[in-house]
C-alpha cells in the first residue's frame, strides 16, 4: 500500500543542478517576481490597504509553511501556534512595553523561532504522519496556554496595540504607511525563503524530501537540516504574525486556533507546493474568498472543505503549479 | 474511614471520585476513537481526519432518528452506527480509495477537508448551539456509592465503551477475520494472492471503524450536548492520544486512552490550570523517552 511518491507532484529534476539567472531566479521567475513587485506597488492605490496587508500577512506566513512541506516534505499541522504567538508577544511588546514596531516584528520572529527550536526538536523525531499530528497537538497546546495565561487576554486577546513610529521617527498610523512597512517585511521574508531554498542548505532540504535514508546514507545529518529548517519557518511565520497584530491592532485566539493551521495548509495546497510563487497566491484565494463570501457564515468551511478535497483528488500541483506545468516553465 | 481517606488525598473525596469518573468518561471517548483510527491506520495507512466529524455524526444520526422517527435511545445504539457506518464506506469508495497510491498526507488533507465540509453542512442545519438529547429512561438516576453519587448514565458510559473496546480486541485478535486483517495490515499484496478480496477489506474495515467512532457519538450524546463541533474539539487529544500509545497495539490504545482520561481527571483535582494541557505535556515527554510510542513498534 506504501509508496515512495512525494508530497510535490511536479518532478523537480536533478537536486544539485544549480538554477541559472539572478539570485537563483530563472527567467519566468524573474518576470513573475518583477510583476509581483509591480503589483505590490499598485494594489494599495486599487484595493483596500488593510486588505491587501492582511493578505500579504497571510501569504508570507503560507511561503513559511511552503518551506517546510514544500521542500522538505513536512507537514507540521500546527503552524498556526508560531504565527499567533509571535502576534500576541509582539503586540504585547508595543503595547505594554512601548516597543518601536520594528523591533517587536524582530522578537515575534525570535519568539516563533524559539517555540520552533523546542517543538521541532520534540516533533522530528517522528515522520510522515505522526509528525503532523504531534506539531497539531503541540499547537493545540499552546492554544489553551493562551485561553489561560494572563498576558494573551484570554477570550478578548490583545486590544488597541499601536502601530508606533518605525525606528523612533516614522509614525505608522495612517493605513498607506504601514502597508509599505507590510510590504517591504513580506518582500524581505519571500526573498529569503528564495534563498534559502536556492542555497546549498536548501539542496539538501530537498534531498532530504525525495528520500531521506539516501541523504543520511551520503553523509547527511538529515535530523539537523529538518530541524534547522523548521526553526526558520516557525521564525517567519512569527514575523507574519507579528506584523498582522500591529496592522489590525489586535491579537486574538483565533491566531493560534488549529483552523488557522488548516488555513494555512489550504493556502498553499490551492497555490501550489513546492512553488515559489503558489503560497502567495493561494493566500489571495483563500483570504479573498473569506473577505467576499463573509455573509456565507458557515458556508465559507464548507466551501473550504470542497477546496481541500478537489485539490487533493483532481488538483495536486495547485494553480501556480498548474500554470507553471502548462507553459513547461519552473514558477 | 471516609476521613483518614480525604485528609491522605488532600481534596474532599467526592470531587476526587467525581473528577475521576469524568476523566474515566473522557478516557472512554479517547479510548473508542483512538481504536478506530489505529484500525483504520493499519491497514489503510491514513490518518482518519474526518474521525471527529463522524464522533459528531453518530451523535446527530441518535438525534435525528428519535426526533424525525420516534426511534429511542437503544435503537440508536444499534442504527447510528450502522448509517454512519454506511456513509463511511461511500466516503472510502468515492474518495479514499484514490489515493492509497499516493503520500499518506494527501489522505490526510483529504480526510481533513471531508471533515470541513461535514461540519460545515451541520451547522449550517442546525447552527452551533448544540441540542439536547434525554437519557433513556433505564438508566436515569443515580447511585449512592456511599462516597460519591455515580449517575446510572455515566457509568453505563464506561461499562459500554469497554464492552465495544474489548468486542473490537477480540475480533481482531481472535477471529479469523481478523487475523486476515492482522495479515493484511502486514503485506496487503500477499493476502490478496491468497484470494482475499482486500480492496473490499479495506472498505469494510474503515466502515468498521468509522461505526466505532459513531458509537462513541451516540454514547456521548446524552453527556455533552449534541452540537457540530463536539467532534472537533476532542479528535486533536485524541490524535495525542494516539502518539503517546503508538499505533502499533489495539490493547495498547485502549489503555492508553482509558489511562489518560484518569490522569487528565486527576489533574483537574490537584492542579486544575494544567488539566487542558496535560494529555500534550504527556505526549510530549513519551516522545523523549519513547518516539515510538508506549505500545508502538519502532
Amino acid at each position: 500500500m506504501s509508496s515512495d511518491t512525494t508530497i510535490t507532484a511536479i518532478p523537480t529534476g536533478v537536486v544539485g543542478k544549480q538554477a541559472p539567472g539572478i539570485w537563483g531566479f530563472n527567467g519566468s521567475q524573474l518576470i513573475a517576481l518583477l510583476l509581483m513587485i509591480a503589483a505590490l506597488g499598485v494594489a494599495p492605490f486599487f484595493l483596500y490597504p488593510v486588505f491587501v496587508m492582511k493578505l500579504l500577512c497571510f501569504a508570507l506566513f503560507a511561503c513559511a509553511f511552503n518551506l517546510l512541506i514544500g521542500y522538505v516534505g513536512l507537514l507540521s499541522f500546527g503552524h498556526a501556534a508560531y504565527f499567533g504567538m509571535g502576534g500576541y508577544v509582539a503586540g504585547h511588546a508595543a503595547k505594554v512595553w512601548g516597543m518601536s514596531p520594528e523591533l517587536a516584528i524582530v522578537l515575534g520572529g525570535l519568539v516563533g523561532a524559539g517555540m520552533g527550536v523546542v517543538f521541532g526538536w520534540i516533533a522530528i523525531r517522528r515522520q510522515g504522519i505522526y509528525f503532523a499530528m504531534i506539531t497539531m497537538a503541540l499547537a493545540q497546546m499552546i492554544y489553551f496556554f493562551c485561553v489561560q495565561a494572563p498576558f494573551t487576554g484570554g477570550e478578548d486577546g490583545i486590544q488597541a496595540i499601536p502601530r508606533g513610529k518605525l525606528f523612533g521617527v516614522v509614525p505608522l498610523d495612517s493605513d498607506m504607511a504601514m502597508y509599505w512597512v507590510t510590504a517591504v517585511v513580506f518582500l524581505i521574508g519571500f526573498m529569503m525563503i528564495h534563498r534559502i531554498v536556492h542555497s546549498p542548505f536548501g539542496q539538501v532540504m530537498k534531498a532530504i524530501r525525495e528520500n531521506e535514508p539516501r541523504a543520511t546514507s551520503l553523509g547527511y545529518r538529515t535530523d539537523d537540516y529538518k530541524l534547522v529548517a523548521f526553526i526558520l519557518s516557525c521564525g517567519l511565520a512569527g514575523v507574519a504574525g507579528a506584523v498582522k497584530s500591529l496592522v489590525f491592532g489586535i491579537a486574538t485566539l483565533t491566531d493560534v486556533h488549529f483552523s488557522m493551521s488548516g488555513e494555512v495548509v489550504l493556502m498553499t495546497l490551492v497555490g501550489g507546493l513546492g512553488t515559489i510563487f503558489g503560497p502567495l497566491v493561494g493566500a489571495a484565494v483563500v483570504v479573498g474568498m473569506q473577505n467576499y463570501l463573509a455573509e456565507a457564515g458557515a458556508w465559507v468551511t464548507v466551501i473550504q472543505g470542497v477546496i481541500f478535497v478537489a485539490c487533493v483528488l483532481a488538483f495536486r500541483r495547485g494553480i501556480v503549479g498548474e500554470i507553471g506545468n502548462l507553459f513547461k516553465v519552473k514558477l | 474511614m471516609l476521613d483518614a481517606i480525604e485528609a491522605f488525598l488532600g481534596v474532599p473525596a467526592p470531587l476526587l471520585f467525581g473528577q475521576l469518573l469524568l476523566g474515566l468518561i473522557n478516557g472512554a471517548f479517547y479510548a473508542m476513537l483512538s481504536l478506530g483510527l489505529a484500525v483504520i491506520f493499519g491497514l489503510l495507512n491514513i490518518i482518519n481526519f474526518t474521525h471527529g466529524a463522524q464522533f459528531m455524526m453518530g451523535a446527530f444520526a441518535a438525534w435525528m432518528l428519535l426526533a424525525w422517527a420516534g426511534l429511542g435511545y437503544w435503537w440508536a445504539l444499534l442504527l447510528s452506527p450502522l448509517i454512519v457506518g454506511f456513509t463511511g464506506v461511500i466516503l472510502e469508495k468515492l474518495f479514499i480509495s484514490r489515493l492509497y497510491k499516493l503520500d499518506h498526507l494527501y489522505g490526510l488533507l483529504l480526510t481533513l477537508g471531508l471533515g470541513l465540509i461535514i461540519e460545515g453542512v451541520f451547522r449550517n442545519e442546525f447552527g452551533s448551539s448544540g441540542l439536547p438529547y434525554r437519557i433513556p429512561d433505564e438508566l436515569q438516576g443515580a447511585w449512592d456509592l456511599g462516597f460519591m453519587f455515580m449517575p446510572i448514565y455515566r457509568g453505563w458510559v464506561v461499562v459500554a465503551a469497554l464492552f465495544f473496546c474489548i468486542a473490537t480486541w477480540l475480533v481482531i485478535e481472535k477471529t479469523r477475520l481478523g487475523a486476515y486483517l492482522r495479515a493484511a495490515t502486514e503485506r496487503a499484496e500477499l493476502v490478496q494472492a491468497f484470494g482475499i478480496n482486500v480492496p473490499r477489506m479495506i472498505t469494510l474495515t474503515y466502515g468498521a471503524g468509522v461505526a466505532l467512532a459513531a458509537v462513541a457519538g451516540v454514547l456521548a450524546a446524552p453527556i455533552y450536548s449534541v452540537n457540530p463541533q463536539m467532534g472537533s474539539n476532542l479528535i486533536i487529544v485524541v490524535f495525542a492520544v494516539v502518539v503517546i500509545g503508538g499505533m502499533g497495539s489495539i490493547l495498547g490504545s485502549i489503555i492508553t486512552g482509558f489511562g489518560l482520561g484518569i490522569v487528565e481527571g486527576l489533574t483537574k483535582v490537584y492542579y486544575p490550570e494544567a488539566s487542558a494541557t496535560v494529555i500534550f505535556v504527556i505526549m510530549a515527554i513519551v516522545l523523549l523517552a519513547r518516539p515510538a510510542g508506549l505500545f508502538g513498534r519502532a
